[in-house]
């Protein structure tokens, strides 16, 4: 079975954000697998094991970024394409599946798997219009995958209910928390990492056109939500509690 | 690095290293990364969860994580390949111990494991022993236990009572005695044992808890680690196969004291990552709790404890890992690196193991004391995590020598290389009296570089430190060693330069690769400690000038020592609230 995983390298959950410029500042910061990629990376690697075949981890992302593609080999996948992103004027959604579908495009592929959102920019858009471009079925926010031949069933995450779904190969699948526990790599896995084939791209190595690859978005502004302040508890009757949270409601909250 | 010649240890004292003779926690690998977050996040996400629990001596789960750990290759880093480990570089497995400290009594079990336990058979096992028990140790399927202390013989190893009689058949060592203290002796499958053949033949033995006549007893209640399981060893006729010797008949001692090298370099690896977590719990809780309705991080008086708390963790790193860096050099030099070649090559660092040693222990329990301190009545309060650490912390001092040994050694290992010619001690004496008097202290109203104050101080306090153990050795010679307050202050004084030049030397490499903007934070903890370390210098050196000279003499060596220590001052009280603003912004220690 060929296993593609598309990832994206992310801030560590634990950064704090600063903006500097109007930019968010990278000055510092550690990054990681986009942890929903996490999950998506450890279904492949049990994938793998349990039918054979290979998995192929994908990212898209400046030079450090081949480190989150290590880490994902260091848990068991067993190469990697990095294409560089440095080209690439305002990417947005659009770009990037653009990207990610010519680059599989060309591969042979069974299963696509990706986390279902990426932690900084959350807009969970990738994995659907990847499997759009490449004319395959998907089903997002996945808890349960299982394949027989090629019969996929798939429990979805549903806001908390779960739908159960069946489908066929080949399909793409984003992975929702609750999928699996993500392995560590261990430290035998960490230092054959090293040594597994990485292939890099640049977009001019891709069959495709620059200008579809513009940003279909526009980023206007980029800024912290206000600090959260401390509560109030209204006292007295509830008649006088409620005439008071009508009027704070109006002057204070102005949201009526 | 492999083409210049191996700095000798002990030499931070009477020469000049530079920057590209450091190693620096900025020069790790993405792989030394990839190890440290692997053991980080094993410790943050599987063994903090059941700590309490393993804190009430449910060794199960000590067994299973443990056995988990060696799944994940986190207890085979010192193994050699061929034997069932990883065999990595020293740095990886510093930082195994150094990320695995926030786990508490647990790294304890785990390090006693890899270190103490283990490294013994991988230093100084024969081929067969090294088969047949290192692969089960480096996979987590066996665990190992050191057993060296007796009730009577502490700090005096050799006066062990336990002894060893070869049995009538000549296969066996009969062994009776009883270890005390034992880590990692609820579960351990193997003991590293020392006991006298015939009575004074200080031998070193393996000792599996299945041979007749091998028993353990209760479990000690503890002021801290409550954690790791700690017995007596009891060995009632206990018989042990001839072919379980470790080493030679006779030479136990070479592999006691090897083995302590290690650990004391190992133990101030972790007071490292337990003072870093000390700051990150810190720092979180004076952001969240607030008086007077402020965040109480607001209030300079803590912003100071924890700028001086960085401060002193960033020196203590920096000397962590230059450590590191020598013990790699050492190694790399070897063309098999292991047997009693690599403990000698580490051995040759036995003046920097017992000031790391010293240094970590001191660091933490600072740290930790200040923690307690932020967190007010909180911080007396178990169900916070401070007052865990606090508890901890105190062992440190203690075991794998205390810091008095370890302050004795410092000196005196010193003056032994002297004596045999490995450092050129004496050499650098000769003249130096004169050099002093001679001295003018630079005064410049030239605006200093950035670092060139501490640069100098450090000089002169090298300085300072020859010209006290000089004077020592030519007051008392081979009697120095009775002089034990003398060489408790020379060994801080020592420490003290260590610990400053190693910051000093990371600060200016970094300075090198990224400029001084992006180092600030650097410079500025380098400052910071500095500045607070050579004071403490100048006040051991004028007790030790005191209590060996009298009138003139101590008036003239007086007033050389304040050439050496005049200096203009800096607003540290400035400098340490910017420092704290970083680590209050980012709630953990940054560097």
């Amino acid at each position: 079975m060929n296993i593609l995983v598309c990832l994206k390298q992310t801030f560590d959950t634990e950064e704090r954000i600063a903006i500097e410029d109007g930019q968010i500042s990278e000055e510092g910061v550690e990054f990681v697998v986009n942890p929903y990629d996490e999950y998506a990376v450890e279904e492949a690697i049990r994938l793998r094991d349990e039918h054979g075949g290979e998995v192929t981890v994908i990212t898209i992302g400046p030079e450090r970024a081949e480190q989150a593609l290590r880490t994902a080999m260091a848990m068991g996948a067993d190469k990697g394409i990095i294409v560089d992103d440095e080209d690439l004027e305002s990417p947005d959604e659009n770009s990037i599946a653009k990207i990610l579908a010519s680059v599989i495009g060309d591969l042979e592929y069974d299963i696509i798997l990706g986390g279902y959102m990426a932690v900084d920019d959350g807009s969970a858009q990738v994995g659907p219009r990847l499997a759009e471009l490449l004319e395959i079925p998907h089903i997002a926010t996945i808890t349960k995958l299982t394949i027989d031949g090629d019969r996929v069933e798939v429990e979805k995450d549903v806001e908390g209910d779960i739908e159960y779904i069946e489908s066929k190969l080949p399909i793409l699948v984003t992975a929702q928390q609750g999928l699996n526990e993500p392995r560590y790599p261990s430290l035998p896995g960490i230092m054959k990492a090293k040594k597994k084939p990485l292939e890099r791209m640049d977009i001019d190595d891709l069959d495709i056109d620059e200008d579809e690859l513009e940003g279909r978005t526009e980023t206007l502004e980029t800024y912290l939500p206000p600090a959260k302040e401390a509560g109030k508890i209204l006292e007295g009757d509830l008649d006088v509690q409620a005439k008071e949270l009508v009027k704070l409601l109006r002057s204070e909250a102005k949201v009526i | 690095m492999a083409e210049k010649t191996i700095i000798k240890g002990g030499s931070f004292l009477i020469e000049d290293h530079s920057p590209q003779d450091v190693f620096t926690p900025e020069e790790f690998t993405e792989e030394q990364k990839m190890i440290g977050k692997t053991t980080e996040d094993f410790a943050k996400n599987k063994v903090l969860p059941v700590l309490e629990e393993i804190e009430e001596h449910n060794f199960d789960h000590t067994v299973k994580l443990l056995g988990e750990a060696g799944e994940l290759g986190l207890l085979g880093a010192d193994v050699p390949e061929q034997y069932g480990g990883l065999g990595l570089d020293k740095i990886s497995s510093s930082l195994i111990t150094e990320r695995f400290a926030i786990a508490r009594s647990f790294a304890l079990s785990h390090g006693a494991h890899v270190g103490i336990g283990t490294l013994p058979i991988v230093f100084f096992g024969n081929d067969e022993q090294k088969k047949k028990y290192l692969p089960s140790l480096a996979s987590g399927e066996k665990f190992a236990a050191y057993a060296l202390t007796e009730a009577g013989s502490g700090s005096d190893a050799l006066g062990a009572k336990t002894v060893a009689k070869l049995s009538d058949d000549g296969k066996h060592y009969i062994l009776n005695g009883t270890k005390q203290w034992i880590t990692n002796s609820a579960f351990a499958d193997v003991f590293v044992v020392y006991a006298k053949v015939d009575g004074d033949k200080f031998t070193g033995f393996i000792v599996e808890k299945d041979f007749p006549g091998v028993s353990t007893g209760a479990e000690e209640k503890k002021m801290g680690i409550k954690g790791s399981s700690t017995r007596t060893l009891i060995l009632e006729d206990a018989q042990v196969p001839v072919e379980n010797v470790l080493y030679e008949i006779g030479k136990g001692h070479q592999i006691a004291f090897n083995i302590l090298n290690i650990g004391r370099y190992k133990l101030g690896v972790g007071t490292l990552g337990s003072s870093k977590r000390v700051i990150e719990v810190s720092a979180k809780y004076a952001n969240e709790r607030k008086q007077f309705n402020t965040p109480i991080s607001k209030f300079p008086l803590i912003q100071e404890k924890l700028a001086t708390m960085a401060a002193k963790t960033y020196a203590l790193e920096s000397a962590i890992y230059r450590t590191g860096g020598f013990f790699e050099q050492g190694l790399s030099h070897l063309d098999n690196a292991e047997g009693a070649a690599a403990a000698k090559a580490i051995a040759e660092y036995a003046v920097e193991c017992s000031i790391t040693k010293v240094l970590g222990s001191e660091v933490l329990d600072f740290v930790a004391d200040q923690g307690v301190q932020i967190h007010g009545g909180y911080g007396f309060m178990q169900e916070y995590e401070v007052e865990n650490m606090y508890r901890d912390a105190r062992i440190n001092r203690i075991f794998e020598g205390t810091n008095e040994i370890n302050r004795l050694l410092i000196p005196g290992t010193l003056l032994r290389k002297a004596m045999k010619g490995e450092l050129p001690v004496m050499e650098k004496l000769g003249g130096l009296q004169e050099e002093l008097m001679m001295m003018m202290p630079s005064l410049s109203d030239e605006e200093p570089a950035l670092l060139e104050k501490e640069a100098e101080l450090i000089e002169n306090a090298k300085k300072i430190f020859l010209m006290g153990t000089g004077l020592a050795v030519e007051k008392y010679g081979m009697k120095l060693d009775k002089q034990q307050e003398i060489l408790h202050d020379a060994a801080d004084i020592a420490t003290e330069i260590f610990a400053m030049e190693s910051a000093l030397l990371r600060t200016k490499k970094a300075i090198e690769k990224d400029g001084e903007e992006k180092s600030k934070a650097k410079a500025e903890l380098t400052t910071a400690y500095v500045y607070e370390a050579f004071p403490r210098i100048e006040q051991r050196a004028k007790r030790i000038l005191a209590a060996m000279e009298e009138g003139d003499t101590l008036r003239t060596q007086l007033s050389i020592l304040k050439k050496l220590t005049r200096y203009d001052l800096i607003n540290e009280i400035e400098l340490k609230r910017n420092i704290a603003k970083r680590i209050i912004e980012e709630e953990r220690y940054v560097v």
